[in-house]
Formats: C-alpha cells, sequence, structure tokens
C-alpha cells in the first residue's frame, strides 16, 4: 500500500532558485576541487592500476615443483567441477624420469586447455584441485587479438607466476 | 556601397564566421573536460596537450563514419534539416553588434555586420527559426522517437518564446529602442553612480525569464527533451550519422553562442566593459602616445574582447547548469513555461509599465 507522505513546502521552497543555488554551489566546488586541487577519482589505466584484493581471480596457472614438472596429477576433479566446462584434459601414464617422487605423481596431463572465453572465473577448479596445481592468478590484463590465442594451453599454463601473480 | 565599405563588411563577416566557428570547438573541449571535473573525473585529455585536440579528433571520426539515410527518409527535408540548424543562429549573429566603431583613414566601421534599426527583430526572426530544422528533422526520418523529439521541441519552443517574447518587450519598453547598439548605448551609463546600468539590475525578474527560455530554446539540459538522450535515443537526430550529426552538433554550440550573445546584449551591458574602464583605458593609450583615433581603436579592441569574455562567462554558465541540473518530465516543463513564466512575465511587464508611466518615461 502506498504511503502518501505531504511535505510542507514553505514559499522558498517552491520558488525552488534557492534549491538550485544549493545544487551550482556543490558542482562548482567540484570543478574547483578536480581543477586546482586535481581531486579526481579517475584512475589513469595504462599508467596507474588498481590494486585489487589478494583474492583477486584472475588469468590461470598451473604450479610445478623444483624440476619444473607440473604439480597436475589429472584427477579431473577440476573438468568435473567446472561450471562452464570449459577445461579440456587428456591424460596419460607419466614416465618415470619425470617422476622422482615415485607413487605421488603417476599421471600427467599430455593436453589441459582451457577455453578462457567460456571460463567465468568461479574460482571452482582451485578449490577442487588436491594437488594445488590449478590456480588463479591476480592477472586481469588478458585481451588477446584473436580467438585461439584465449585457448590456454599447457604451455601456457605452466608459465611463471610470482606469488599469485 | 563603395568600395571601402564592400571590403570591411566582407572583413567583418569573416571575423565573426571565424570567432563563432572557432569558439564552438573551444566550448566542445571544455563541455568535455569541466563535466568532468564538475563530477571529479579527469575528462578526455590524451589527444594533445590538455587534451586540446579531443574536438578535431571527435569531427575526424564524424566525418568518417558511414553516411547513412534511411529508405523511409523524405530525402530533401532530410537534408535540409541539418543545414538550416547551422544556417538561422549564423544568420542572428548578423544583427548583434560586438564594438562600437573602428575608425580606419577618417572613416568609421561599426563592428556590427548590419545596422538594422529594428536588430533585435532580425536576431529574434533568425533564432525562432531554429524550431524548423527540429520539426523538418523529426518528420523527414520517418521514426517514431524523431517524430516525438520533433513533437516535443517545437511545442518546448513556441511556449517558451512566449516568456521571452514578453521578458523583451519589458526590456524594449525600458530602453526606449529597438536598435540593439542604442541599448549598448542605454548600458554604458551608470545606475546610482556605481552600478553599471545593465538590463540584469533594471530588471531581475525579466532577466530570469529570459535565461529560462534561452535554456529551453537552445534544447540545453534541463530542457532537453527534444533529444531526450534516454527515452527518445536521440530525439529528433536519432536518423542523423556522420556529417549530417556533426552539423546539428554544431547547430547546437552556435545557436548557444547566439543566445549567450542576444543575453549579454540585453541584460549585461553588450560590448560594453565595465563602467571605470574607459578612464583607463584612455591613460593607456596617452601612456602609449595614440591619437584620439589610436584611442578609439584601442578601445574597440578593449569592447570586442569584453564582448568575447562575457559570452565565455555565460558559455561556461550553460555547461555547468548542464551537468548540475537533471532533466525535466514534459508535464513539469509546460507547466513551467504556462503557468509560471507566462503569469510572471506579464506581471513583470505591467509592473515595468507602471514604472516607466510613473517616472515620466
Ligand atoms: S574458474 Fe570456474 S569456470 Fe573457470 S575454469 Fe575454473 S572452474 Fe571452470
Ligand atoms: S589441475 Fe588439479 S584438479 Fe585439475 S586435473 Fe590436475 S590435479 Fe586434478
Amino acid at each position: 500500500m502506498a504511503i502518501i507522505v505531504s511535505r510542507k513546502e514553505r514559499f522558498l521552497d517552491k520558488l525552488y532558485i534557492p534549491a538550485l543555488l544549493v545544487g551550482l554551489k556543490v558542482t562548482f566546488r567540484r570543478f574547483f576541487e578536480s581543477l586546482f586541487l586535481g581531486r579526481t577519482m579517475t584512475i589513469q589505466y595504462p599508467e596507474q592500476k588498481r590494486e585489487y584484493s589478494q583474492r583477486f581471480r584472475g588469468e590461470h596457472f598451473i604450479s610445478v615443483d623444483a624440476n619444473k614438472v607440473e604439480n597436475c596429477t589429472s584427477c579431473y576433479l577440476c573438468q568435473t567441477v567446472c561450471p562452464a566446462e570449459c577445461i579440456t584434459i587428456i591424460a596419460e601414464e607419466r614416465p618415470n624420469d619425470q617422476n622422482p617422487y615415485g607413487v605421488r605423481k603417476e599421471k600427467r596431463p599430455v593436453r589441459f586447455d582451457i577455453d578462457a572465453l567460456r571460463c567465468c572465473f568461479c574460482g571452482f577448479c582451485e578449490e577442487a584441485c588436491p594437488k594445488d596445481a590449478i590456480k588463479l592468478s591476480r592477472n586481469y590484463e588478458m585481451a588477446v587479438e584473436t580467438r585461439a590465442q584465449a585457448f590456454y594451453d599447457l604451455d601456457h599454463l605452466k608459465r611463471e607466476v610470482k606469488g599469485r601473480g | 556601397m563603395d568600395l571601402f565599405e564592400w571590403i570591411a563588411l566582407i572583413l567583418k563577416l569573416v571575423f565573426v564566421l571565424a570567432a563563432v566557428l572557432n569558439t564552438v570547438p573551444i566550448v566542445v573541449w571544455f563541455e568535455r573536460r569541466g563535466s568532468a571535473w564538475m563530477q571529479g573525473r579527469v575528462g578526455p585529455n590524451r589527444v594533445g596537450p590538455f587534451g586540446l585536440m579531443q574536438p578535431i579528433a571527435d569531427v575526424i571520426k564524424f566525418i568518417f563514419k558511414e553516411d547513412f539515410v534511411p529508405e523511409q527518409a523524405s530525402k530533401f527535408f532530410y537534408h535540409a534539416a541539418p543545414v538550416l540548424a547551422a544556417v538561422a543562429p549564423l544568420a542572428a549573429f548578423a544583427a548583434i553588434p560586438f564594438g562600437s566603431y573602428l575608425i580606419i583613414g577618417d572613416r568609421q566601421v561599426p563592428l556590427q555586420i548590419a545596422q538594422l534599426d529594428v536588430g533585435i527583430l532580425a536576431a529574434l526572426a533568425f533564432a525562432g527559426l531554429e524550431v524548423y530544422p527540429v520539426m523538418l528533422s523529426g518528420w523527414a526520418s520517418n521514426n517514431k522517437y524523431s517524430t516525438f523529439g520533433a513533437l516535443r521541441g517545437s511545442s518546448q519552443m513556441v511556449s517558451y518564446e512566449i516568456g521571452l517574447g514578453l521578458a523583451l518587450v519589458s526590456m524594449l519598453m525600458i530602453y526606449g529602442t529597438l536598435d540593439l547598439n542604442a541599448m549598448v548605448k542605454y548600458q554604458e551609463q551608470t545606475l546610482w553612480g556605481f552600478l553599471p546600468s545593465w538590463g540584469v539590475f533594471l530588471n531581475p525578474v525579466a532577466f530570469v525569464i529570459f535565461l529560462v527560455a534561452i535554456f529551453a530554446e537552445t534544447n540545453r539540459l534541463p530542457f532537453d527533451l527534444p533529444e531526450g538522450d534516454a527515452e527518445l535515443v536521440g530525439g529528433y537526430h536519432t536518423e542523423y550519422g556522420s556529417t549530417k550529426f556533426l552539423m546539428f552538433f554544431f547547430a547546437e554550440y552556435i545557436a548557444m553562442i547566439m543566445a549567450s550573445s542576444l543575453l549579454i546584449t540585453l541584460f549585461f551591458g553588450g560590448y560594453a566593459p565595465l563602467p571605470g574602464m574607459k578612464a583607463g583605458v584612455d591613460v593607456l593609450a596617452s601612456a602609449l602616445g595614440f591619437g584620439s583615433v589610436g584611442t578609439q581603436n584601442l578601445w574597440a579592441v578593449v569592447q570586442v574582447l569584453s564582448m568575447i569574455f562575457k559570452v565565455g562567462c555565460v558559455m561556461f554558465f550553460f555547461v555547468w547548469v548542464r551537468w548540475t541540473f537533471p532533466r525535466f518530465r514534459f508535464d513539469q516543463l509546460m507547466d513551467l513555461g504556462w503557468k509560471i513564466l507566462f503569469p510572471l512575465a506579464l506581471i513583470n511587464l505591467l509592473v515595468v509599465a507602471i514604472f516607466i508611466a510613473m517616472l515620466g518615461g
């Protein structure tokens, strides 16, 4: 049900002119502050970047161990959990020379593709992964020139990312 | 007319045209950066120093856009509208004086393109033509949004022309002339010894009405209902692209400059600088060793500069208002025009008439 609110308007309020002048004063003060005191909200993007949270979910990467071998064991958990169905893994047995830890990394991905155009950056893959292999870095500058470049393969995912990037 | 007058006329035409057309990019630049500053942003600052080349980049962008003509449009009127839009306010500049006179050789050159005795009527007649491009473009584009824009535009302009006209009549009664140059002469006097006798001090109510009316006439916010980007896409110029839109865009700013020149001439002493400045210029001229001719010429230059300065101030006000106030609803707009401004202008007219009769004018 609508409630009718009646406000008492004095003659001065009905003239509107005082209220208009107040509005003009606000914008003029803003004008002065931005022009002469440089108090603007704008982030001059390519030179100046916004500081995002440590938990920001950006471009994916796969962590590697000391021998530059990916930590992924092709368990398919990330592929299964992914709501956008953008991860495609093909698994095979890992050669023994790549597997100094014995039983811990028996399988390896032959192909590990992420279609970043479909990804919704939910971070479920990262949560599901038992090996902390797939992770989302904090890089948000993912513009590419062709669609094929937005299709991340294993080489791209294994790139070096410091901290969380 | 002899050769001298022809040359003087052509030079004046070129000067006015160049001054007006060159003011437009500056105002457009200021509109974009000024609006940004008023909203705590930075605005376009990448093209050229301080983003000053931005209007040029805009123009180049418009020129290279596809020149699209809707299938169902009536071609002649569709193309005539932007031309008319730009020409009508430019023609009105002919009647507006931008300085007293220069002395060249032994002849006086008045700084006004057409010395009309009924200058104000000529200016208003051309300004009144501005409703035609809105109607023509809206009708000719054969698009319902454009037609709505044109409907709104024509009813709005007709409504506000009444308030504008009545405010003007009260000023004409005070000045007792239709000649814009004579009005400026009148405003060069002082009031009670210190205040310049500008129209705004003589008749502030007429000033407010006139100010509101020219905002409505030039389709500026808060009266930009004919364009109404939010609900009418672009109003009457929805179907216009590339250079044709550019013409409308230019025309809007030319009309603003025209309206502010008229406002200044009627209410802010036209080209007349502040009253004390004449003595200052005289001192400067004698210090530089100018004769009476040189003094007058220097004075004329100061007058032109003061006109440009005043137009600049009013343009700043236009931009300032645009980025401060939200748009009216259409019925509120009509209410304001017919129920408030119209009676107010009538009463004001009556009061002014009684005053003049009592003072034995
Ligand atoms: S972030 Fe979400 S959508 Fe993207 S790959 Fe991981 S699980 Fe799939
Ligand atoms: S990235 Fe993690 S979750 Fe995905 S297949 Fe490899 S080990 Fe399993």
